[in-house]
C-alpha cells in the first residue's frame, strides 16, 4: 500500500505528542467515547454473555468462511447483486473502474468506508479524473482539508469546530464563517443533497453479508449510507471477505455489540438491509447493485491459528478509544489506514512485518484493548507474536517481512542471557557482579534510551539466593 | 475474465487455510435487553427510547389516527406531503383528506419511476409518510419494507418523516421479529430500521438532526 512517504513512526509520534490542540480534541473526545460505552454496558455479566456470544458467531464464520462465502455469492447472485473478487486493492479499483466507466460516470457519492480507505480509492479515481465525494459528514470534512481519517468511526475527530469552520469558510463556495455546528450541518446538508440527486453511482462499505439471505447490511446514524445506496442509479458495496455471517440470526448480537462499542447506541438511527436491486414495478432503488469481495492478504490471515483472529473484527473502534497510546498520537500518527490497536497488529500482517512491524511496538500491553473488544480478540497477545515474529528466523515465523529486527548484538545478548540461567556457576558468578558493579552500568545505547525516561531500577548489593541461604525462610 | 481466475485463487486459498479447524466455544445465551409479554409495555419501551433521541411519537386510535395526522399538519403548516396511493395508508389518507383539503397540505402520489420525479422530490415535498411492517421495541425502532407502492425514497429525502405503527406487531427484539416473520425466508430489496431522525455528532460530538435524512421522525403508534 502506498504511502508516499517513507513511514516514520518515532518522527510521527513526536509530532503528534507536540501538537496540544490535538492532543486535547483527542483527549475529550475519547473520553466521550468510553462514557458513552459504559452506559449501554451497563451490566458487567450480560456484556460477557454477549462478547462470548459475538466471539463464538464470528469464529463459526471464519470456520466455514470459503463455503459461506460462496453461499453469499450464490444468493446474491440469484437475487440480482453481481459479485466480484479482487485478490488485491489495485484489482478492487479496477472492477470499481470499469462499472464507473460503463455508466459513463464522472463522480461517486461515498458512503463511509474503510476498505475504500484501504483501496486508497479516492487517490485512484483522481487519477483517473472521477470525483469521489465523502458523504460522511466527518469523511466530508477532512476530503475537503486534504486529510485521511484519524479514526474508524469519527473519522474527523481531530479537527474542533473552529478548525471545522475554516474548513467550509476556505473551501467551499459562498461560505461564511461559522463556528455553530447546527449552521456547519446544515451547510454540509445543502451541498452533499446536490450531489445525491445528480450522481449516477454511490459506493457503501458493508457492516456484515449474510449468506443465508444475500444481504448487504449497514449501520448509519446519518442517512448519507442511504442516499448512497438508493438513490443512484448504480450501488456499489465493497467489502472485507471476512465480514460475511452464515445466517440473519447471527446479526442481532453482533449488531448490539457492534453499535454499543462503537458509539454507544442500543441502535444506529438506520439499519439498511439491501437484499435486491430494484425489481420490476419498483420505483426507486439503483437499477444495479454489484459486491466487490476483497481479500488484500485476509487469505493469509486465515491460514494462521492464531492469528486468523485477526478477521473477527467488527470495525468498531473501541480498541482505539481505549488504547492509552492512540488516545495520546491519534490515528495519523500510526501512518496507515487502520490506526490504533487494530490497526498495530493488521497492517503489520497486510503489508509485512519489515514494513509496518514497528506499530507493534506502540503498546504498553496494558491490556485495555483485549478487555473491551466487543469479539474478544486477544490483541496484547496478537501485538506479543507479532513482535517475537520481528526476531524470529525464517522457517518459524508465518507473517512475511519476518525477522527484520534480528541482529547480532540481540542474539548475542539473548544467548549470554540463556546460557548465564542454565549453568549454575555462571548465574551466581553474574547475579554477584550484577550486585557490586550494577550502579555503576554505563547510560549508552539502550540501557540510556531507557533510563531517560524512566528510573533506573537499583540493584540489590545482596541477591535473593544468598539472602534467604543467610537469613533463612520464614515460611508463615 | 481476471475476476474469475481472482476468484478461484481466493476460494483456493480459503479452502486451504485448514480454517475449519477454528475453535468455536459454546456461548451462553444472549441476554434479553427487554422481554415482555404485554402489548402496553412494549408501546411504553419503544415511545420512551424512540422519544429519547428526539422521535416524536402519537399513540393513536386504530380508526381515527387520520384525525392525528391531519391535526400535525395544520399545526406544523406543511404544504405538500407524499404518499402511496395503492399502499396501506393510501385509501384512508385520500378519504380523510376530502374535507379541509384547502388546508391541508396538497397530496403528492409517488407512482412514476424515481427518474422523471427526483427533481421534484428532492426540492419540493415536506413531508414523506409511510406504513410500517412492525417495531422493536428493546432498542426502539420502527420497521420498514419498503414496495412498490410505498418506495424506499419516500422515508429519507422528505424533511419530514411520519411512520404508522401498528401496536400488536411491535416485537420484543429484532431476533424475535426475524424469526416470528420468518425473515429468513426471504428478504425484501430493501428492509430498514428506523430509530429516530437523522443525526450525526461528528462535529466534537456536537448532536445535530437532520444531517441528510430526515429532519423530523413522527411515529403514529394505531392502538
Amino acid at each position: 500500500m502506498g504511502n508516499e512517504k517513507r513511514f516514520d513512526f518515532e518522527r510521527n509520534i513526536d509530532g503528534a505528542l507536540a501538537d496540544g490542540q490535538l492532543r486535547k480534541n483527542l483527549r475529550n473526545a475519547m473520553d466521550i467515547l468510553v462514557d458513552k460505552r459504559k452506559a449501554v454496558f451497563t451490566d458487567a455479566e450480560d456484556l460477557e454473555a454477549l462478547r462470548a456470544a459475538g466471539n463464538a458467531i464470528k469464529r463459526r464464520a471464519l470456520q466455514n468462511l470459503p463455503n459461506l462465502l460462496e453461499q453469499l455469492e450464490a444468493n446474491c447472485t440469484k437475487n440480482g447483486i453481481q459479485v466480484h473478487w479482487a485478490e488485491d486493492t489495485a484489482q478492487a479499483n479496477d472492477i470499481f473502474l470499469d462499472i464507473m466507466h460503463k455508466h459513463d460516470a464522472s463522480a461517486v457519492v461515498k458512503g463511509k468506508s474503510m476498505v475504500s480507505e484501504e483501496m486508497h480509492l479516492n487517490r485512484f479515481l483522481a487519477q483517473q479524473g472521477i470525483d469521489a465525494v465523502e458523504t460522511d459528514l466527518g469523511e466530508f470534512i477532512i476530503q475537503l482539508n486534504g486529510e485521511t481519517p484519524s479514526h474508524i468511526i469519527v473519522p474527523a475527530i481531530h479537527k474542533n469546530k473552529d478548525e471545522v469552520a475554516t474548513i467550509f469558510h476556505e473551501k467551499l463556495a459562498d461560505t461564511p464563517y461559522t463556528e455553530n455546528v447546527d449552521e456547519l450541518t446544515a451547510i454540509a446538508r445543502k451541498n452533499l443533497r446536490e450531489r445525491f440527486s445528480t450522481a449516477k453511482v454511490g459506493l457503501s462499505g458493508v457492516n456484515f453479508a449474510i449468506a443465508e439471505t444475500g444481504t448487504l447490511l449497514l449501520v448509519e446514524n446519518e442517512g448519507n449510507g442511504r442516499m448512497c445506496t438508493t438513490a443512484p442509479d448504480v450501488h456499489v458495496a465493497v467489502m472485507g471477505l471476512e465480514k460475511v455471517v452464515e445466517t440473519l440470526s447471527d446479526v442481532p448480537p453482533l449488531l448490539r455489540l457492534l453499535t454499543g462499542s462503537a458509539t454507544g447506541q442500543v441502535i444506529t438511527t438506520y439499519v439498511n438491509m439491501i437484499t435486491s436491486p430494484r425489481k420490476t414495478h419498483e420505483k426507486d432503488g439503483p437499477k444495479e447493485v454489484h459486491l466487490i469481495l476483497l481479500d488484500n492478504g485476509r487469505s493469509e490471515i486465515l491460514a494462521d491459528p492464531e492469528l486468523r483472529q485477526t478477521l473477527l473484527c467488527l470495525r468498531c473502534g473501541t480498541c482505539l478509544n481505549h488504547c492509552p497510546v492512540y488516545v495520546r498520537i491519534g490515528g495519523h500518527a500510526y501512518g496507515h489506514v487502520y490506526p490504533g490497536p487494530i490497526g498495530k497488529i493488521l497492517t503489520p500482517q497486510m503489508e509485512g512485518l519489515d514494513k509496518a512491524g514497528t506499530l507493534v511496538t506502540a503498546s504498553s500491553l496494558c491490556g485495555a484493548c483485549g478487555e473491551v473488544c466487543p469479539v474478544k480478540i486477544p490483541i496484547p497477545d496478537l501485538i506479543r507474536r507479532l513482535r517475537n515474529e520481528s526476531y524470529d528466523e525464517e522457517g518459524n515465523a508465518v507473517v512475511s517481512g519476518a525477522g527484520y529486527k534480528r541482529n547480532l548484538a540481540e542474539t548475542m545478548t539473548w544467548k549470554g542471557w540463556e546460557l548465564t540461567n542454565t549453568t549454575p556457576m555462571l548465574n551466581r558468578w553474574g547475579t554477584r557482579m550484577a550486585g557490586t558493579m550494577g550502579k555503576n552500568l554505563p547510560k549508552i545505547g539502550a540501557l540510556k534510551k531507557w533510563t531517560c525516561v524512566r528510573a533506573t531500577p537499583k540493584i540489590a548489593r545482596c541477591n535473593l539466593h544468598d539472602r534467604a541461604l543467610k537469613e533463612g525462610v520464614n515460611h508463615e | 475474465m481476471s475476476s474469475r481466475t481472482a476468484r478461484e485463487r481466493i476460494l483456493a486459498r480459503l479452502h486451504s487455510s485448514g480454517a475449519e479447524q477454528t475453535e468455536v466455544p459454546e456461548a451462553p445465551p444472549v441476554p434479553a435487553l427487554f422481554l415482555s409479554a404485554e402489548r402496553e409495555e412494549k408501546v411504553q419501551r419503544l415511545t420512551e427510547l424512540m422519544t429519547a433521541i428526539r422521535t416524536e411519537v402519537h399513540i393513536v386510535e386504530a380508526d381515527t389516527w387520520q384525525e392525528k395526522l391531519k391535526e400535525l399538519a395544520l399545526d406544523k403548516g406543511w404544504k405538500s406531503m407524499l404518499y402511496g396511493p395503492k399502499g396501506p395508508l393510501g385509501p384512508e389518507i385520500e378519504a380523510a383528506w376530502s374535507s379541509q383539503a384547502d388546508k391541508l397540505p396538497e397530496l403528492t402520489a409517488y407512482t412514476q419511476p424515481i427518474e422523471s420525479f427526483k427533481k421534484a422530490l428532492f426540492s419540493s415535498i415536506d413531508v414523506g409518510i409511510t406504513s410500517t411492517v412492525g417495531g422493536v421495541a428493546d432498542t426502539g425502532a420502527v420497521v420498514l419494507w419498503p414496495t412498490a407502492e410505498e418506495p424506499r425514497l419516500m422515508s429519507l429525502v422528505p424533511p419530514v418523516h411520519v411512520a404508522v405503527l401498528d401496536a400488536d406487531r411491535i416485537h420484543n427484539s429484532l431476533a424475535e421479529m426475524m424469526t416470528a416473520e420468518n425473515w429468513s425466508r426471504g428478504m425484501p430489496s430493501n428492509a430498514l430500521l428506523i430509530s429516530g431522525p437523522s443525526k450525526t455528532a461528528d462535529i466534537e460530538f456536537t448532536l445535530v438532526f437532520g444531517v441528510h435524512g430526515p429532519k423530523e421522525l413522527i411515529v403514529l403508534i394505531r392502538k
